[in-house]
């Protein structure tokens, strides 16, 4: 075989054959070889140095760690990673929960499942800044779908992206409650771009979760009902531990896929109202666009990407040892 | 990390079902079916209805106000009103939502043209020709997935200050027309492209490039249409970047005219909002509904959208 390909090899022409052939492969992966090196590996190193300067126009003054430290001290900062948190725990149960019910439910031999399937996925494929306007659109307090319909049927109409105040406390004083601060809960701005997100990102859940379905051997099952296993028993002790390395993937990318978000967030609140939904991500942005703060916000990408590198590492462990492969 | 790239590609294509249950039980599968699949699908059936309706419809919150409810018409002219609202472009001479389109175009155009021409060179290069350390090079390239794009996102906006591309049409394209993914798909599909149509091809003398040309690229039609697709996608919905390196309201694409638009017009002229937004999503819906096995496999093997 070896000599084969030999045989095979260039007509030699000054340079020798093998030489040429190296040479003319790596041309081939010089374009993207390069565009990797410039816009991807070399950034990282570029960032970290824009991280320990005092960024003007080029590095007006080195001052080493004062960036993070700068960083550990802003209360903001601390403020955003506890809503992108929030964000996040949200994200993964309702998502992943709503993602399998649906898929389970497409799984059960369903007509048209294909259409279905097709129809669910829709939100994930189009555009998100428009369908992020559509939704702003859809909460406005005045004149949204929501309110529209709540308000003819005769209840209260919330002020969703546009209200501060946690959702627990907002349930209660309906009720004529008043709850002490530490059990406001997450804001109703917050709630509502995370209903948002729930909506685009269910349909690729399930799609997922779908595939996943279809992985699982149907002798397995055969074999649960021939030990009398029915219904629920046969969901809970063979589809969930079997599902379980799915299950994991998409934690793992819808926590990953929070701590991201960015888009949607900014077309819908910017942040606001306050800082109620200021995530990481809009906050070192602002210091970006708004203030120039080059060396801080990278800084603080940094510090980010730790964060999320760390749950990844934690999700991997804890969550990592329950999942079960064939 | 690792767990993650081990998992099986997955395919949702031949899925095996269960055995159908009783009828009762199955209506109501399909009831809630079909209320998850209508909640899909409300958001844009409300943005086109109300792309259609007066303002004062709009600000009235009327649902409804055409037969047999109301006497409105549809108001079509709305689509060219929110041109005319995005305001003149003096240096084309034309309206800037012109503008944006016709820049959305050439942007998402460029990067997939770009990713898909590095990709063929670099995944032919990986899978076909013999190079000392090829294998440590596919892991190199690999290895730029760990780094997450926000992360590198002030440095690179420096760069392009640096460079000179800020407010320019490079800075909206160079930088993403290479695609991990790309070579990552195509070099998989070389891979299984049978070495013995290699040989044959070349005993009958053609050299590489033809080889590539004009057996590898016929063969890998559908892998190339994934690239594309998941590229255009990712191109048509940029925003954040976009937003970071342009400045003058013409070299804005899509994403940031919408977004512009909302803050100043659309606060008001919501009805315009909307027929913006239709405008801007018909696109990908069209492209979705005529590929969407490319979409389907596309976002499953690629993992995340980015």
């Amino acid at each position: 075989m070896l000599g084969r390909k030999k045989e095979l090899a260039y007509p030699k022409k000054g340079v020798p054959g093998r030489l040429r052939e190296v040479l003319f492969g790596y041309a081939l992966l010089a374009p993207a070889l390069i565009l990797l090196a410039v816009f991807e590996f070399f950034p990282i190193l570029y960032g970290l140095y824009i991280s320990l300067c005092s960024w003007r126009l080029g590095c007006a003054e080195f001052i080493g760690a004062e960036n993070y430290i700068r960083a550990f001290r802003d209360p903001q900062v601390w403020h955003a990673l506890l809503v992108t948190a929030t964000y996040s725990l949200m994200s993964v149960p309702v998502q992943l929960g709503l993602g399998l019910f649906f898929a389970y439910l497409l799984f059960q031999k369903v007509k048209g499942q294909e259409l279905f399937r097709l129809i669910f996925f829709l939100p994930y494929v189009t555009s998100t800044v428009a369908s992020a306007a559509v939704w702003t659109y859809i909460y406005n307090p005045d004149r949204g779908l929501i309110n529209t319909v709540l308000g003819a049927l005769g209840l209260p109409q919330p002020r969703w992206l546009a209200e501060p105040t946690g959702v627990f406390a907002l349930v209660a004083r309906g009720l004529g409650v008043e709850l002490p601060a530490w059990a406001h809960g997450p804001s109703l701005a917050l709630v509502a771009v995370f209903i948002y997100t729930t909506w685009v990102f269910v349909g690729y859940d399930i799609t997922i979760f779908l595939a996943g379905l279809g992985n699982i051997p149907t002798e397995l099952y055969d074999a649960a009902r021939v030990d009398g296993a029915k219904g629920w028993a046969l969901f809970r002790h063979v589809t969930i531990p079997l599902l379980s390395p799915t299950t994991f993937f998409l934690s793992v990318i819808t926590v990953i896929g929070t701590f991201k978000a960015f888009n949607h967030i900014y077309i819908m609140t910017m942040g606001g109202p306050g800082t109620a939904t200021t995530t990481a991500s809009i906050y070192i942005f602002r210091q970006l666009y708004e203030y120039n703060r080059y060396g801080y916000s990278a800084a603080l990408s940094f510090i980010l990407f730790s964060a999320i590198l760390v749950l990844t590492i934690v999700q991997n462990r804890v969550a990592g040892r329950r999942v079960v492969y064939e | 990390m690792n767990r993650l790239l081990d998992l099986p590609v997955v395919r949702p294509v031949g899925l095996r079902t269960f055995r159908p249950r009783p009828p009762a039980g199955r209506l109501i599968i399909y009831l809630v079916l079909m209320a998850g699949a209508s909640l899909s699908v409300l958001p844009f059936a409300y943005m086109v209805a109300s792309s259609l309706k007066s303002y004062g419809s709009v600000i009235t919150n009327n649902l409804w106000p055409w037969w047999p409810l109301g006497d409105e018409p549809l108001q079509w002219q709305n689509y060219i009103e929110a041109v005319r609202h995005t305001g003149w472009d003096p240096h084309w001479g034309t309206w800037l939502m012109v503008r944006y389109f016709a820049n959305s175009l050439i942007v998402s155009g460029v990067i997939v043209g770009g990713a898909v021409l590095t990709s063929l060179l670099a995944a032919y290069a990986l899978s076909h020709v013999e190079l000392p350390g090829r294998n440590l090079v596919f892991l190199g390239i690999l290895a730029t997935l760990m780094i997450p794009g926000e992360l590198v996102l002030v440095p690179k906006v420096v760069m392009m200050f640096n460079f000179g591309w800020y407010n320019t049409y490079l800075a909206l394209t160079v930088p993403f027309t290479v695609s991990v993914f790309g070579i990552f798909l195509l070099r998989q599909h070389f891979l299984q492209v049978p070495r013995e149509l290699h040989d044959a091809a070349r005993i009958d003398g053609a050299n590489h490039l033809q080889y590539l040309l004009w057996v590898l690229l016929p063969l890998s039609r559908p892998a190339l249409v994934v690239i594309a697709v998941l590229n255009f996608i990712w191109a048509w919905d940029a925003f954040q970047w976009p937003l970071l390196v342009t400045r003058d309201p013409s070299m804005r694409v899509l994403a940031v005219g919408l977004q512009q638009f909302m803050v100043g017009e659309g606060g008001v002229n919501t009805h315009l909002l909307m027929s913006f937004a239709t405008m801007m999503v018909v696109p990908i819906i069209g492209l979705y509904f005529v590929a969407q096995r490319a979409f389907t496999e596309g976002f499953l093997s690629s993992g995340i959208k980015r």
